[in-house]
């Protein structure tokens, strides 16, 4: 009951904001705010209408959509293989994290958008340095944030584990990483949301194809519509990867006692005691 | 009876505080036997020495003989606190089958003796709960039924029942009891309640404060078979439960407490020296 109605409330104040929006454009005559309608009704033909006219994947799909998001998704898994373990060994190591740590804290201070330039000139402006940008930007939330999760770990449960005498991998795999996941799943997140503003940002410059690419052309035609289309896609897009993430993560932690179960255990000890 | 532990001349120092000095005893196989102590006196210590998880600085444990130097294979550790020693996000079965994966390597086998462990606690039926999902007293269950499993030569208990509520704890205690009887094994339990101790104990050491040595070794002459409300009005235990609070509170005192400025010292060198002892224990592991 409660469920529906929160479901229903926030999508009723999504919809009351896009007919305040359609309102609002469909009065005013300026050609820089289209209509929502308009915009969706472009956005249709642009992907969803194929070169003769009918139903279907347009070429901008395979072409433009399809890449830059394979090129997110990619740049965002090597950031989190490759985070999640350098992080896991530094964090459980003693001193090697007292190394690295200040050029960690300067890499991450550093605006990825700024380093585009930087990699242009390392690796040249092709698809690899769009996936590298986006694999360094990603890289530093999933790290830290491992880092700090293996270093939680409660020190009763390691004189458990070590009371068994457990054998290291299945202290890593068993104890160490659940422990850590938690924290892990909040670096992961953030750096998906810097994956999809790197994806656009690493198309900026150069070539023609791809989702940022097509938005600086649009923007630069003054085709207002195609660039309100390509902005929504990318909310879109960002939005059903999270959706995806959100999912995955539920999944993993499901051991993790729930908000409701929670509040309830708490009544009951306030009941009891 | 053969010996199953025995412990000599143990001392142990966090920096330049004793804790533990120059304890010895030994428990009998199938024996229970309960140490108790005031708070703070050193029994954690003494017990993390027995299972090899701190070194002690002098002194040494053997376990059925062999000296014990890392942690035994055949010993397990219920710890008092259940909610911090179980994994949650393994279910109350896979917290029972954790230890036993290096122990019995089929897997169906691994099942079977984790849900007889279980069965063993009165817990057969929450196998595929999460330990949140228990109330306090069946987590605890939950934790005694991992450390049978393993079916250990020894067991050690550090004050196993002080977190949950009377009721619970009676329970508790009564199930250790039907459950060593049944499996024969032999026991080491710490604890600061003097009735406790006597209830549940063959034997009781009694520690003195901090830094622990032992003050008296008593045989508790109680029947076997003890119960709630009939062991605890007899006259032998009121007498036993006298005698222990006499040896603990008459105890000519520690020696004077160090002037203020020398214990803020004396506490950060404790903190650093425990500083030191886990970073080696973690670069160890
Ligand atoms: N890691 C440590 N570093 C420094 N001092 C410690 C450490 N652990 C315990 N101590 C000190 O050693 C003494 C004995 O501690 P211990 O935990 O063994 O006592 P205990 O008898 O188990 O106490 P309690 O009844 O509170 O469980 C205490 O005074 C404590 O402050
Ligand atoms: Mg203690």
């Amino acid at each position: 009951m409660s469920r529906l109605s929160g479901f229903t409330n926030r999508w009723l104040v999504f919809l009351t904001a896009l007919v305040l929006w359609q309102l609002a454009t469909a009065a005013s005559d300026n050609v820089f705010f289209p209509t929502p309608w308009q915009i969706i009704h472009h956005g249709w033909s642009l992907w969803f209408t194929t070169a003769d006219g009918g139903f279907g994947l347009s070429d901008s799909i395979f072409e433009d959509v399809l890449p830059s998001t394979a090129r997110a998704v990619g740049g965002w898994a090597i950031a989190a293989a490759i985070g999640i373990t350098l992080g896991a060994a530094l964090g459980r190591s003693r001193t090697g994290m007292q190394y690295v740590e200040p050029l960690f804290a300067f890499f991450r201070a550093l605006p990825s958008p700024a380093l585009l330039p930087v990699f242009i000139g390392l690796i040249g402006i092709g698809s690899d340095m769009k996936l590298s940008l986006i694999a360094f930007s990603c890289i530093w939330p999933v790290l830290m944030n491992t880092v700090d999760g293996v270093r939680s770990v409660d020190s009763v449960k390691t004189d458990t584990a070590r009371s068994f005498g457990t054998p290291r991998t299945q202290w890593v795999a068993m104890v160490v990483l659940p422990a850590a996941l938690p924290k892990i799943f909040a670096g992961l997140r953030l750096s998906l949301s810097i994956a999809v503003i790197l994806m656009v940002v690493s198309e900026l410059v150069g070539e023609s194809s791809g989702i940022g690419a097509n938005l600086v052309d649009a923007k630069a035609a003054f085709d207002f519509l195609s660039m309100w289309a390509w902005i929504v896609l990318i909310g879109i897009i960002g939005y059903v990867l999270n959706l995806a993430l959100l999912a995955v993560e539920r999944r993993a932690l499901r051991w993790q006692p729930t908000r409701a179960a929670v509040a309830s255990a708490k009544q009951t000890t306030k009941a009891g005691g | 009876m053969p010996t199953m532990l025995e412990v000599r001349g143990l001392a142990h120092r966090y920096g330049s505080y004793a804790a533990v000095e120059n304890l010895s005893f030994t428990v009998a196989e199938d024996e229970l036997a309960c140490i108790v102590g005031p708070s703070g006196c050193g029994k954690s210590t003494l017990l993390r020495c027995v299972a090899g998880l701190i070194k002690p600085t002098a002194g040494g444990v053997t376990l059925h003989g062999d000296p014990v130097d890392g942690v035994p294979a055949d010993l397990a550790v219920v710890f008092q606190d259940y909610s911090r020693s179980l994994f949650p996000w393994l279910s109350v079965r896979g917290n029972v089958e954790f230890p036993l994966r290096t122990r019995v390597s089929n897997r169906t086998e691994r099942r079977k003796r984790a849900e007889e462990a279980l069965a063993w606690v009165g817990l057969e039926a929450a196998g595929s709960k999460y330990p949140w999902q228990l109330s306090g007293g069946m987590q605890q269950r939950v934790s005694i039924a991992r450390a049978l499993a393993c079916k250990p030569a020894l067991l050690l208990m550090d004050e196993p029942f002080a977190s949950v509520d009377a009721q619970t704890r009676a329970d508790l205690e009564d199930l250790l009891l039907r459950v060593r009887r049944e499996h024969g094994s032999t026991v080491l339990l710490v604890t600061h309640d003097i009735d406790e101790s006597v209830y549940l104990g063959d034997r009781v050491l009694v520690l003195s404060k901090s830094p622990a040595s032992i003050v008296a070794d008593l045989t508790v002459t109680l029947p076997a078979q003890r119960d709630q409300i009939a062991t605890r009005g007899s006259a032998r235990f009121v007498e036993l439960r006298t005698e222990i609070a006499r040896l603990l509170h008459d105890r000519p005192g520690a020696p004077p407490p160090p002037n203020a400025a020398n214990s803020d010292a004396l506490a950060a060198e404790r903190f650093l020296a425990a500083e030191r002892e886990e970073a080696r224990q973690q670069s160890s592991h």
